[in-house]
């Protein structure tokens, strides 16, 4: 019964770390960033979405609607007021862009959630599930949402892998995350390109966020964890590996549902963090990373 | 909170070119004015109450003609539910400032560390929320230090106390109820509340079958739930306040079949129904009072004075905060208008006051709670609310009632309840 319970459960939470994930490593691998202002923008979706539902009145598909339009104008926000900005500086050495880029979307990240807090309060919030009720999975019971949130994250997922294995724009993504020279030899423009990534990102992690919202709900204390937790994946998985970081959302999110059912729920996030120390040491690269 | 009023506060805030410690009026230098300092935490659903309610006290107190002709003045300061900036606020309130008193606070951590400040500046110092036993208790082992604080709101032990009088007279006798489960959030608060619930509850007839302890952190509560409901126990009693909604939303959308009842600090104030997207029917917690429930003559006029004011009704902090800006002023007036600190202690002590909870007066020096609120009939008792259709109604003490006992159909009373 406990294996089960174990197995549902980690399931759902596995599926929407990957579908949070998956952008996350995405953006990295065609542009070389790594967002950490990727909690604050699933925050933003989700008291957006909230906000919408809650104080405007709307239903909860056109809330969740206008949530996911709000993670993906912050991706954008992201994206032009912090990180192209850094990109094209002359004042930056070009080595030194990275370090640039990570410290100012951890500022952005932290603005994001100071403002947001001061907006709504820091408590969590929750958006009205998409479907209501419990199911009986094995025996055991299981909010028909859980179940809902798991298949839309696999189906977008499934988007994902064929846009970008049976796309022109999609082989453009890949070919830019191996070789931006050489996409832009080819006649791609690599801003067109970026901003693709970004418009893809944005969705997926608005997605996330409301999702997040209607499963266990969010708030901007938040904020941190979610970033860390993308981030903690994405490195076990191998930076700008998609698969890899699939691979890891579910190891993550099992040895996380196994730590809270058999040691003690608040030791919860400690066996995987160990984990990812392991991994950089042992194996840098990831599970399946190239670099 | 409604987004309008959180903008506000935002633009408000932009608005003074400050981000926490800006203490609204502070220019306004009048020997004739006194000043009273309250410290709040305006991004949290209970925090955000006490600087409001406080300001609503002060208008009342100055409405009137003010404290013998003198204008009450409430300057405000956020610290962000950090105990530091609370720290930094309370020195600048003291030395800066010129108030005469401080409220501050929900958080007992953060008030734990006030506590030694007020005792060094000899500031008297009051908190209208945080719970920790440890407060009155440092009163208690060493009176001429930390006299100047004052706890008006009840201790941990208090409120487990309460939480155990309604069980009894709800749970144990209709409803045949015999066994329980814990769960808290672990902070300091909560140790003293779940010692008393350990020891009060088997006293009144509900076994505690487990006793779970979580972090503020935790976001996902289906394993806690799935432990707690492999136990059996006829009803989940709470101490939570730093979480709330994820909880409660998780209990509902599981359909855990048990009851959950105690003390949820959030479930207090009438944005708790939003914020859980109606997740919260069922839910039972201690509070101060409730929305058209007279404890005392003030309770409805301040709380119906609240709502139209801010658009949602206070959390239990906001009757604190209002009745100890009021406990403060007529301690003043006690001590014949002299701001002196250790004349207001004494003056304080006297204090006898009919406000929104009640009829407040604080434990002497005998006593192991020096100086915090008494608990008992008569005096303030707090009530047990419970939401329903969206709105808090009471349903303990029987006398004050408005409504009764009911629950949302998945859940399942034990099979020898009735």
């Amino acid at each position: 019964m406990r294996a089960v319970q174990i197995l549902v459960d980690g399931f759902a939470i596995s599926s929407l770390y990957g579908l949070a994930a998956v952008g996350f490593t995405l953006i990295f691998g065609v542009s070389g960033v790594l967002n950490l202002a990727h909690g604050g923008i699933m925050v933003v979706a989700a008291l957006i979405g909230w906000a919408a539902a809650a104080e405007f009145g709307l239903n909860s598909y056109a809330g969740t609607g206008l949530g996911i339009l709000a993670g993906l104008a912050t991706a954008y926000a992201t994206y032009l007021i912090v990180v192209r900005p850094i990109q094209r500086s002359r004042a930056i050495r070009p080595e030194e862009t990275e370090i640039f880029v990570l410290t100012g979307t951890l500022l952005w990240g932290i603005m994001i959630q100071v403002g947001m807090a001061y907006l709504f309060s820091d408590n969590p919030v929750t958006i009205r599930p998409l479907v209501a009720g419990v199911v009986n999975v094995l025996g055991v019971r299981t909010p028909a949402n859980e179940i809902l949130i798991a298949i839309i994250a696999w189906a977008l997922i499934g988007l994902l892998w064929l846009l970008v294995n049976r796309t022109r724009t999609g082989k453009a993504l890949l070919g830019a995350s191996m070789n931006p020279r050489g996409v832009t030899l080819l006649g791609y423009e690599l801003t067109r390109i970026y901003f693709i990534a970004w418009t893809i990102y944005g969705l997926l992690a608005g997605i996330a966020g409301v999702l997040l919202a209607s499963f266990l709900g969010v708030g901007t204390a938040n904020t941190g964890q979610l970033t860390a937790s993308a981030f903690s994946i994405v490195v076990l998985g191998g930076l700008g590996s998609v698969s890899g970081s699939l691979i890891a959302a579910y190891v993550v999110g099992y040895l996380e549902t196994m730590t809270a059912y058999l040691v003690a729920p608040t030791l919860r996030p400690i066996p995987a963090l160990i984990l990812l120390v392991l991994v950089v040491y042992v194996r840098p690269q990831g599970l399946l990373g190239r670099r | 909170m409604t987004i309008l009023t959180g903008a506000r506060r935002a633009l408000l805030a932009g608005a003074v070119g400050a981000v926490g410690l800006f203490p609204f009026g502070a220019l306004a230098q009048s020997g004739d004015t006194i000043k009273i300092g309250v410290i709040g935490e305006e991004s949290a659903v209970a925090g955000a109450s006490l600087t409001k309610a406080a300001v609503m006290a002060a208008d009342e107190i100055n409405a009137k003609g003010g404290l013998n002709g003198r204008k009450v003045e409430i300057i405000t300061y956020d610290d962000h539910s950090s105990a530091a900036d609370a720290v930094r606020a309370f020195q600048r309130a003291v030395s800066q400032d010129k108030v005469v008193a401080v409220i501050a606070s929900y958080i007992s951590e953060v008030v734990l560390a006030i506590e030694p400040w007020s005792a060094r500046l000899h500031m008297p110092f009051i908190t209208p929320g945080a719970a920790s036993n440890l407060i009155s208790k440092a009163v208690h082992d060493d009176y001429d230090h930390y006299k100047y604080t004052f706890h008006g709101w009840l201790t941990s032990a208090f409120i487990a106390q309460a939480v155990c009088d309604y069980a009894k007279d709800e749970f144990v006798g209709p409803r045949h109820m015999t066994t329980a489960v814990v769960m808290s959030e672990d902070a300091a608060w909560t140790k003293p509340l779940d010692e008393a619930y350990l020891e009060c509850l088997p006293k009144i007839g509900l076994k505690v079958l487990d006793h779970i302890r979580f972090n503020p952190d935790t976001s996902d509560f289906t394993p806690i739930f799935h432990q707690i409901e492999d136990a059996h126990p006829d009803v989940i009693v709470t101490g939570i306040s730093h979480v709330g909604v994820q909880p409660t939303v998780q209990w509902h959308d599981q359909q855990v079949p048990i009851p959950m009842v105690g003390q949820s600090s959030q479930a207090t104030t009438s944005t708790f129904w939003k914020d859980t997207n109606g997740a919260a029917e069922g839910v039972i917690t201690d509070t101060a009072a409730a929305p058209g429930v007279a404890l005392t003559p003030s309770t409805v006029p301040f709380v119906t004075e609240y709502e139209k004011k801010f658009g949602v009704t206070p959390s239990y902090t906001g009757y604190a905060s209002f009745d100890m800006v009021h406990v403060i002023a007529e301690a003043i007036e006690r001590a014949g208008g002299s701001t002196d600190p250790d004349k207001l202690v004494i003056a304080l002590e006297a204090t006898d006051h009919l406000g929104t909870m009640g009829r407040i007066q604080f434990y002497g020096r005998d006593n192991l709670y020096t100086h915090a609120m008494k608990y008992g009939p008569g005096l303030v008792t707090t009530i047990a609310i419970q939401w329903q259709d969206g709105k808090q109604m009471c349903v303990w003490p029987r006398d004050k009632a408005n409504s009764k006992i009911a629950f949302p159909s998945f859940i399942k009373l034990h099979a020898s309840a009735n």
